[in-house]
C-alpha cells in the first residue's frame, strides 16, 4: 500500500523519532512510504482558538500537499480528527468541501490504519516491561479509537498491558488550554499521573504525542519514574 | 481580561493549592459515576433511550411556541395564573406582585435553579421577607450565604464536619456529624417553616403541554410540602422546560434520575395541575406559573446553538468534567456551572464577559459523551470560541493567529521559523523558568521539551539518501 506520512508540526520539531518509528512500522508491514515535504500543520491551533479563517488557510495548504496521496497516516489522534472531522465543517458550502471530505476519508490515525486498513495486530515488536495506555481524548471521542492500540500492544512480545483507572480522563493538555489555564491543566495531569503510578507501569503509551508531552513534562518535573512512549515507538521496538 | 476572567483564574489557582478539596470532590463524583453506570446497565438499550430523550426535547424546542401556548392554555383552564416574563426583572416583579397581593411575609422554597438565575432570594431578603430553602443542600448553602456549588448537588463541596460546625453556629444544635442526625436537625428547623409559610415557591423540571402540568423531581419530599402546605404556590420555570406529551415523562423522569443522581428513579416525582379544585381536600388555594425567557429565545433563534436548550439540568456533564472536578463549582461564578454552564452562560449573559468559560476547557468531550439528551457540548464550546474571536477577540491573539497561518502555509517560512525557533531556544536558556520565559506558564509546573537536534524533515532526507531506491 502507498502511504503518505503526515508528521504534525510539533512532532516535526520536538518528537521526530515518533515519525521515524511510524515509518519503520509501516515499511516493515510492506507499505511504500512517502513524505510530502511541503507539509506543515493541520491548522488545529488556530481552529481550537476560534480562528476559523486562519485555520482554513492552513487546512487549504494541507489539502494541496496531500492531494495526490492514496492514504495519509498520522501519529496523532488529535490531528487526524482535525483533518477527518473538522475540515468538512471548515469548508462547508465552499468549493473545497468535496476535496476536504475526500482527503478526510483517506486520512487515518496510526493504530486505526494498522488494524483496519492493514489488518495487522502483531507487527513483530518486542519490548519487555509493564505498560499502561492513555486514551487521548480526540482519538477516543472524535475517532472512536479504543480497542485498536490495545490490540496492537497486547501482541508486543514481553509487554504486559495494565489498565489505569483514569485511562479515559483528559491529561489536561488541550493545546492552548495548557497555557491559558496552566493551574487547571496541572491539576488534571496530577490526577493522570497518580493513576499511572498506581498501575506500577514503567511505560505510559499513547497514540497522541501532545498528551505524552504533557504527561512526560509533569512526570519529569516530579522526578517520577514512568517513561512516556508513543505507540509507534513501542511497535518499532525489536 | 474581564473581571470574571481574573476571578476565574484566582479561584482556579486557589483550588489547585487545595489538593484535599479536589480529592474530596473527585472521590464523591467517582462514586456517582460508579452508581450511575451500575444503573445504566439495567437499561435494555441505554443508547436508544438517550436518543429518544433527545428527540423528545428536540421536538419540544423546535415547536416551542406552540407547546408553550398549549401548556399555558391548559393551566389557565384549571385556574392557574400564568405569567409570561421576558427577563429576570419581570419575573421578580411577577413573583413580588403575588406576594404583595397576599400580604405574604414567610416564604418557603424548594430547590429551583431558575430562582438562582434571577437572584430571587437576595431580592426577597432585601425586601424583608423571611425566605427559607427547604432542600437540605440548598438550605446548607443558604445558611452559609453562598451560591450552590453544583446545580444538582448544591452543598457537595462540604465535609460533614463543616456542616456540623455550620449548624452549631446557625441553628445552635449539632451534637454529632452523623449525616442522619444532621438531616434531622435541619428537618426540625424546616418543619416549622412549612407551617408558617404564606407562599411556597418551586421550580419545575418539566412542563407537560398536553395536560398543563408541571413535574417536579426530588428526593426529600420537601417540594411536596412546599407546594401543598402554603395557601399559594408559585412555580418558576424556564420556557425550555416544556415537553409535548404526558407519556414523555415515562422516558424523561428515569433519564433525569439516572443522569442526575445515578438513581433508577428519584424518591418523589410529582405533577401539579392547578390549585385545589372543588371537592378536593388539600393543595394550595391559588397557583401561579411564571414562565421565564431571559435570553432563551435568543438561543432559540440560533440554528446551531439552539440544541443547548434541550438541557434537562441533570448535572451529568459536571460530574464527568475533569475541569469541574479540579476547579470546583464556585470558580465558574455562574448559576449553571460546568460544561453546560460554559456553553449557555455567554449566550444568556454576554459573550464579552463570559467567553473565558469556553476557553477553560480542554475540549476532551467527556461531557458530550455523557449528556443524556445528546447535546454536543464540547463542540458548542468550540463554536463559542469562534463567536468570541469574531466579536471580541484580543488584538494580540488575532495577530498571533494570522502569523501562524502565514507561516504554516508557506513551507519556506516554516523552515525559517523552525531554525529561528531553535536559535531562540538556545539563546533564551538563561531565562527558562523565569517570568521572562515565553512558556513560563508551562514550565512553572512541567518540563517543556527542547527542540530535537534535527527536525523530522531533515532526518527523513538523510534517511532517503542512505536508503537505496526501491524498484
Amino acid at each position: 500500500m502507498n502511504v503518505s506520512l503526515f508528521i504534525p508540526c510539533f512532532v516535526d520539531q520536538l518528537f521526530p523519532h515518533v515519525g521515524l518509528a511510524m515509518a519503520d512500522v509501516l515499511e516493515r508491514l510492506g507499505c511504500t512510504v512517502d513524505y510530502p515535504e511541503s507539509q506543515t500543520c493541520c491548522g488545529q491551533p488556530a481552529f481550537n482558538c476560534g480562528y476559523q479563517e486562519e485555520a482554513a488557510k492552513v487546512a487549504d495548504h494541507f489539502l494541496r500537499c496531500f492531494s495526490q496521496s492514496e492514504q495519509v497516516v498520522v501519529p496523532s489522534g488529535s490531528c487526524a480528527a482535525m483533518v477527518k472531522h473538522f475540515y468538512k465543517d471548515l469548508f462547508r458550502d465552499t468549493p473545497r468541501e468535496a476535496e476536504a471530505t475526500r482527503i478526510g476519508e483517506r486520512t487515518h490515525e496510526f493504530s486505526q490504519f494498522l488494524v483496519h486498513q492493514m489488518g495487522a495486530s502483531d507487527v513483530g515488536a518486542k519490548l519487555p516491561g509493564r505498560a499502561t495506555f492513555h486514551d487521548g481524548c480526540h482519538g477516543l471521542r472524535e475517532l472512536g479509537v479504543k480497542s485498536e492500540p490495545r490490540l496492537l500492544l497486547e501482541q508486543v512480545d514481553g509487554l504486559e498491558l495494565v489498565e489505569m483507572t483514569e485511562a479515559e480522563t483528559c491529561c489536561g493538555f488541550g493545546g492552548t488550554f495548557s497555557v491559558k489555564f496552566p493551574q487547571v491543566s496541572t491539576s488534571m495531569v496530577e490526577v493522570k499521573t497518580e493513576s499511572i503510578e498506581a498501575t506500577g507501569a514503567e511505560y505510559v503509551v499513547s497514540n497522541d504525542p501532545s498528551c505524552l508531552m504533557q504527561i512526560q513534562g509533569y512526570l519529569t518535573r516530579q522526578k517520577k519514574k514512568p517513561k512516556c512512549m508513543h505507540l509507534a515507538e513501542v511497535l518499532a521496538s525489536r | 481580561m474581564s473581571v470574571n476572567t481574573v476571578q476565574f483564574q484566582t479561584d482556579a489557582d486557589r483550588m489547585q493549592q487545595d489538593g484535599d478539596r479536589r480529592e474530596f470532590l473527585r472521590t464523591a463524583l467517582n462514586g456517582y459515576i460508579l452508581t450511575r453506570s451500575g444503573q445504566q446497565s439495567k437499561y435494555g438499550d441505554y443508547e436508544a433511550a438517550r436518543t429518544t430523550a433527545a428527540a423528545i426535547k428536540w421536538q419540544a424546542i423546535e415547536n416551542l411556541g406552540e407547546h408553550l401556548e398549549r401548556f399555558a392554555d391548559n393551566l389557565e383552564a384549571r385556574g392557574v395564573h400564568v405569567h409570561w416574563c421576558s427577563d429576570a426583572a419581570e419575573a421578580r416583579a411577577a413573583i413580588v406582585g403575588v406576594l404583595k397581593k397576599h400580604d405574604a411575609k414567610a416564604i418557603v422554597k424548594s430547590k429551583c435553579m431558575t430562582t438562582e438565575e434571577i437572584h430571587l432570594n437576595e431580592l426577597l431578603e432585601k425586601q424583608g421577607y423571611d425566605v427559607v430553602e427547604s432542600d437540605l443542600g440548598e438550605y446548607i448553602v443558604q445558611l452559609r450565604r453562598e451560591a450552590p456549588y453544583h446545580f444538582v448537588f448544591p452543598a457537595m463541596h462540604l465535609k460533614r464536619g463543616e456542616i456540623r460546625e455550620l449548624f452549631e453556629r446557625e441553628l445552635g444544635d449539632a451534637p454529632t456529624d452523623d449525616p442522619e442526625a444532621l438531616t434531622m436537625i435541619a428537618r426540625q428547623a424546616l418543619r416549622q417553616k412549612y407551617l408558617a409559610a404564606d407562599v411556597g415557591i418551586s421550580g419545575a423540571n418539566f412542563g407537560v403541554a398536553e395536560t398543563g402540568m408541571i413535574s417536579i423531581t426530588e428526593n426529600e419530599g420537601n417540594a411536596r410540602l412546599t407546594t401543598a402546605m402554603p395557601k399559594v404556590h408559585i412555580a418558576l420555570m424556564g420556557i425550555e422546560k416544556v415537553i409535548p406529551r404526558f407519556a414523555d415523562l415515562a422516558v424523561m423522569l428515569p433519564m433525569l434520575a439516572l443522569a442526575g443522581t445515578g438513581q433508577r428513579l428519584t424518591g418523589y416525582n410529582s405533577q401539579f395541575a392547578g390549585p385545589r379544585q372543588e371537592g378536593e381536600c388539600d393543595g394550595p388555594e391559588e397557583m401561579h406559573v411564571v414562565l421565564l425567557d431571559n435570553h432563551r429565545t435568543e438561543l432559540l433563534a440560533h440554528p446551531e446553538e439552539r440544541d443547548a436548550l434541550r438541557c434537562i439540568r441533570c448535572g451529568a456533564c459536571l460530574n464527568v468534567c475533569p475541569v469541574f472536578k479540579n476547579v470546583g463549582g464556585h470558580t465558574y461564578g455562574t448559576t449553571y456551572q460546568g460544561p453546560i454552564g460554559s456553553v449557555i452562560t455567554p449566550h444568556l449573559r454576554g459573550m464579552k464577559d463570559w467567553k473565558h468559560l469556553s476557553n477553560a476547557s480542554s475540549l476532551c468531550g467527556a461531557c458530550t459523551e455523557t449528556c443524556p439528551v445528546r447535546i454536543d457540548l464540547h463542540h458548542h464550546l468550540l463554536r463559542n470560541r469562534h463567536s468570541a474571536a469574531e466579536s471580541s477577540g484580543g488584538w494580540a491573539e488575532r495577530m498571533q493567529m494570522r502569523g501562524f497561518a502565514l507561516v504554516m502555509r508557506q513551507p519556506w517560512l516554516y523552515g525559517i521559523a523552525s531554525s529561528l525557533g531553535r536559535w531562540a531556544h538556545t539563546l533564551s536558556r538563561p531565562i527558562h523558568g523565569t517570568r521572562l520565559d515565553p512558556v513560563y506558564a508551562w514550565r512553572k509546573t512541567r518540563d517543556f521539551p527542547a527542540p530535537a537536534p534535527k527536525t523530522f524533515q531533515q532526518l527523513w532526507r538523510e534517511r532517503k539518501k542512505d536508503q537505496p531506491p526501491r524498484h
